[in-house]
């Protein structure tokens, strides 16, 4: 049998799984991947590999004793044995008073994250595209260049069944490619970092010239004295820093009164406008350029989402355990995240901006302080200085200490949104470029 | 959000308590990177084969390497065991068991590396095939190579084995000993005035077998164990929470490190932890401390005289020293992802670069006793020793590995090489790297008499620096001001920013051995696809003079 199983074929396995179970309720998770990556540095490939994976995860229930066991082999004394054990294992379990039961059948939409091209992805073709990439890095003209890159793919499903009838299914692709291109002297660095379901969107000639023409227009940087400045933040730079407020939408922790979200007396911002009224961030399965799983990772049907509508929290994620106790909707946290934005392109912004700074990517982001989400980190691999509307010259890193509620409250213009990857957490999402007021750089670094 | 992955670099140990306590849902916890397949607790307790089988599965594949053309090979044959307990306030959240059992096989053919790895492989002929296929991905990447791997002569060992010097095996004890004792923990945190509480207990058995065609037969037992907790104190009428993390190390120790006698507490404004831990002390304290922190002074921002604390100052050492001195970062092998360095090889050559002030005596090492990085052999068959890497202040080296020690002149690799699993290639990481003790006895009171505005930091917090590890901001647990030589009583929203040649020459003064105590991290994130490896850093308290010290606190 293949590793990426179809939904026919993963829908007979998890059947025979669950005719297993003498559990009250039986819960089974089946996966299968395959993954490949190639590597480069100092303008030679450096490694390369590949990964094939699946795995069974059977969870049984006695009442609100649970446990779990999880095997890799799916012959029919494997299955049986995962789901003997899994049991086992539940009736030695202390009970779990936040069990709340299974879930019944339930309608997922329709998300297309699969697609054929990267699914068919082989080393050679890997090899070809870091190739393209390599040749541009080696013959440019105007400067020594050294080039490292990454390259990851993966296709794979996963797919889940219950003892109460619920079942679902979904299959996708991925791939990421990232790029840092230095002058052979050190003094110019450039960064892309690009993520795509599709692989037939991956341009790594233009991918490449990117990182290539933030390196050449890095060289010679001057430094600016450390303050608040207006910034154009690249979408890569604004995915680090949004990131943090998307991780923290969860309502146990602002009831518990221990998040960004909390408010004196047990209270939580909930239905209050926290930043600026351009600000509309959602999560939507279905959405073409950024498609994700219909379902959440306990089977509840993912639906599009406005977590902050116009400005205002809308919406706080509530699990089953949490909602059940609080006399709310369950609400599974985002599989995807989306921000609206506007039509003008980067160099437009860059245009319009009298004085500022162009900030590329952001590095080694931290929190200082959760009840503020006040952050800090350093820019890199091309920040440059703006002057009547145009890039003047490059400028020396800063190191920046902000919070994103702060920034999304001093916000000037967005862009238009695209297809980003974390740098921080490998996450892709859609974000728009957005030039934000006062930005508080803190000091310099003499880091390229 | 999906498979969420590690983030780069050293992992975010508030992210990880939060993870941590995410519920049985997942059966891994998220986002914490370790490999294996969940099992039975008494899985943990079984033997793994036995040595004479694990020489026969190695010589065939060593054998096959060889017949097809392989000028070296080695095989790590290796069974990696974790065992995590997961609790909040009452309740267990998660007991995970995991095992992860396989080999991997890594040649050079025309000068060019392979590696292929196969799980689950008992038998000779699965180890063979592994090493046929490493050659031949050695074969075909030959084909891209230009300057073929040089690799520093080593001498073969024999048969050999290496053990960590525990006392009591931590997967010995039995679960409910663990989870009685973390609801201990979480009850007394709760009792003195904590909110919330998460405890967890992160326990790591590694069984590595290393063969080479260097004639070494490796068999080692590393034990690794982390207990920590995170409390929670809110203020209802401002809204405000602060929180306290153990001052606990994750340390190269067995159960044992739970069993702390009185000569391993180090006692003072609070009570620091030497090679034994009072975890229940140590969470009344904090659950105390976050109660304080709500109504401490908020610093005022500026210079100051810094007094570090070990439990805090490993994680400086190891950003701004340990990183910046891994030779594949300065030749630029991570330039993509870790990031390159300021220590750049001239500056090494010139003999003269000041690193630090002439207290500053930085050492690597993976042999100091509770060390998190000490083995034997490292993970290419090099006996591990202890050597300068910042001596008087002047940089003399750097952590470098067979195929780069050529590089830099040395005759042979330093052993510091590391892989995460046996089914990811091993490569260059980082050693224990720690600071000398001062030659001069002076203990911390001594120390604090002498500062006239300063600030006292113990444990470690918020961190970050650049790619190139010059500029870096880093925060702590405890804040304590110093004014004319006492302590005046608890600070908050303190940060300090420096640059790395800056505050390693501001460095005035380092306490004697008295004062030595090992931190540390499981979680150092290195290389594409991301490999984990735990390092030790040891340092007695040192001050730091006129650092800048920033006020974090915001209104949102």
């Amino acid at each position: 049998m293949s590793t990426i199983l179809t939904e026919a074929e993963a829908k007979a396995l998890l059947k025979k799984v669950l005719s297993y179970s003498k559990a009250d309720e039986c819960e089974a998770n089946l996966s299968g991947d395959e993954r490949g990556n190639i590597r480069y540095a100092r303008n030679e490939v450096s490694t390369s590999g590949s990964l094939i994976n699946q795995n069974l995860q059977v969870q049984s229930a006695f009442g609100k004793k649970v446990g779990i066991a999880t095997i890799d082999e799916f012959d029919e004394a494997s299955l049986e044995k995962v789901v003997r054990r899994s049991e086992e294992l539940a009736r030695l379990a202390p009970e779990n008073p936040e069990y709340v039961g299974l879930l019944g059948p339930q309608t997922y939409l329709k998300a297309n994250g699969y697609f054929e091209s990267t699914a068919s992805i082989t080393p050679a073709k890997r090899a070809e595209a870091v190739g393209k990439s390599l040749e541009m890095c080696r013959g440019i003209s105007q400067a020594k260049l050294t080039a490292a890159g990454f390259e990851e793919d993966y296709k794979g499903y996963s797919a889940m069944m219950n003892s109460k009838g619920l079942f679902a299914y979904y299959p996708s692709t991925n791939i990421n490619f990232s790029l840092t291109v230095r002058t052979e002297d050190g003094k110019g660095s450039g960064y892309v970092i690009r993520g795509y379901s599709d692989f037939a969107k991956f341009d790594p000639a233009a991918s490449t010239r990117i990182a290539i023409q933030k390196c050449i227009g890095s060289v010679g940087a001057k430094a600016l004295e450390p303050g608040k400045y207006t910034v154009i933040l690249e979408p890569t730079a604004v995915a680090v820093l949004l990131e943090r407020v998307f991780f923290d939408m969860d309502a146990r922790s602002a009831d518990e009164g221990r998040s960004f979200m909390s408010k004196p007396g047990g209270k939580t911002k909930l239905g209050e406008k926290i930043v600026d009224e351009r600000v509309t961030i959602y999560s939507d399965p279905t959405h073409p350029e950024l498609p994700a799983s219909p379902w959440s990772g306990d089977g509840q049907p993912q639906g599009k989402v406005n977590w902050i509508e116009k400005g205002v929290v809308k919406n706080l994620s509530y699990s089953r355990y949490w909602a059940q106790k609080q006399g709310k909707k369950p609400l599974p946290g985002p599989n995807n995240v989306i921000m609206n934005g506007g039509t003008m392109s980067l160099e437009d912004m860059i245009k319009s901006t009298q004085r500022g700074i162009l900030v590329t990517k952001l590095w080694y982001i931290r929190d200082v302080d959760p009840q503020t989400l006040l952050l800090t980190g350093l820019t890199r691999d091309g920040t440059f200085y703006i002057e009547n509307g145009k890039i003047k010259h490059p400028i020396k890193n800063f190191r920046f200490n902000e919070s994103p509620v702060i920034m999304l409250n001093n916000l000037d213009a967005l862009g238009k949104p695209e297809r980003v990857v974390s740098t921080e957490s490998n996450q892709n999402y859609l974000l728009p470029p957005m030039k934000i007021r006062e930005f508080t750089f803190s000091s310099l670094s003499d880091a390229v | 959000m999906g498979d969420h992955m590690g983030s780069p670099l050293l992992m975010n140990r508030r992210n990880f308590i939060q993870l941590s306590g995410m519920g049985i849902g997942g059966i891994m916890l998220p986002g914490i990177p370790v490999s294996g397949r969940p099992v039975a607790p008494e899985a943990l307790l079984e033997t793994g084969l036995d040595v004479a089988v694990k020489k026969r599965l190695a010589d065939a594949a060593l054998n096959a390497a060889k017949a097809k053309g392989a000028t070296y090979a080695d095989i790590r044959i290796g069974r990696y065991l974790n065992q995590y307990v997961v609790t909040r306030e009452d309740k267990v959240q998660n007991i995970v068991n995991t095992e992860s059992y396989g080999v991997g096989v890594r040649v050079i053919v025309n000068g060019c590396w392979g590696f292929a790895a196969v799980v689950d492989a008992k038998n000779e002929t699965q180890t063979a095939r592994a090493a046929e296929e490493a050659v031949a991905i050695a074969k075909a990447n030959a084909k891209l190579m230009t300057q073929p791997v040089q690799l520093a002569p080593q001498k073969g060992f024999g048969e050999v084995s290496w053990k960590a010097p525990i006392t009591k095996n931590a997967f010995e004890v039995p679960i409910k000993e663990k989870v009685d004792l973390l609801l201990s923990v979480n009850d007394a945190a709760m009792k003195n005035g904590a909110n919330y509480v998460n405890s967890v207990l992160f326990m790591v058995n590694e069984q590595k077998y290393f063969a080479s065609t260097d004639g070494s037969y490796i068999d080692q037992d590393i034990h690794r164990i982390w207990p920590t907790f995170g409390v929670t104190c809110i203020d209802p009428k401002s809204g405000k929470f602060e929180t306290r993390q153990a001052l606990s190390a994750p340390m190269g120790m067995g159960y044992e490190y739970l069993q702390a006698n009185p000569s391993d507490k180090v006692t003072g404004v609070t009570t620091r932890y030497n090679k034994g831990y009072d975890m229940l002390e140590d969470a009344i304290a904090g659950a105390k401390q976050a109660k304080e922190k709500l109504t401490a002074k908020s610093v005022e921002a500026g210079k100051y005289d810094l007094v570090l604390d070990p439990s805090h100052l490993w994680l400086t050492i190891h950003e701004s020293v340990g990183h910046p001195l891994e030779l594949d970062r300065v030749l630029g092998y991570e330039a993509n992802f870790a990031g390159t360095s300021f220590a750049t090889l001239d500056k090494w050559q010139s003999k003269t670069f000041n690193y630090g002030s002439k207290q500053v005596n930085l050492f690597a090492d993976k042999t100091q006793n509770g060390s998190l990085g000490a083995v034997g052999w490292d993970d290419e068959g090099v006996q591990t020793k202890q050597w300068d890497l910042v001596k008087d202040g002047t940089l003399v080296n750097y952590q470098a590995i067979r195929d780069q020690v050529h590089i830099i002149g040395e005759k042979e690799s330093q052993g510091c090489c590391y892989a995460d699993s046996w089914s990811s290639v091993q490569f260059q990481r980082m050693a224990n790297v720690s600071l000398a003790a001062g030659k001069t006895p002076l203990s911390v009171e001594e120390m604090i008499k002498d500062v006239k505005k300063g600030i006292y930091i113990i444990g470690d917090g918020s961190f970050s620096i650049d790619q190139q590890r010059y500029n870096f901001q880093f925060g702590g647990q405890l804040y304590y001001e110093i004014k004319d030589g006492k302590i005046a009583g608890m600070l908050k929203d303190v940060a300090y920013q420096s640059n790395t040649q800056e505050f390693w020459n501001s460095c005035a003064q380092v306490c004697d051995q008295r004062d030595y105590r090992l931190g540390g991290s499981f979680f150092d994130g290195k290389g594409q696809p991301m490999q984990v490896s735990a390092v030790s850093h040891g340092s007695a308290t040192a001050r730091f003079n006129g650092v800048n010290v920033i006020n974090t606190a915001r209104k949102i």
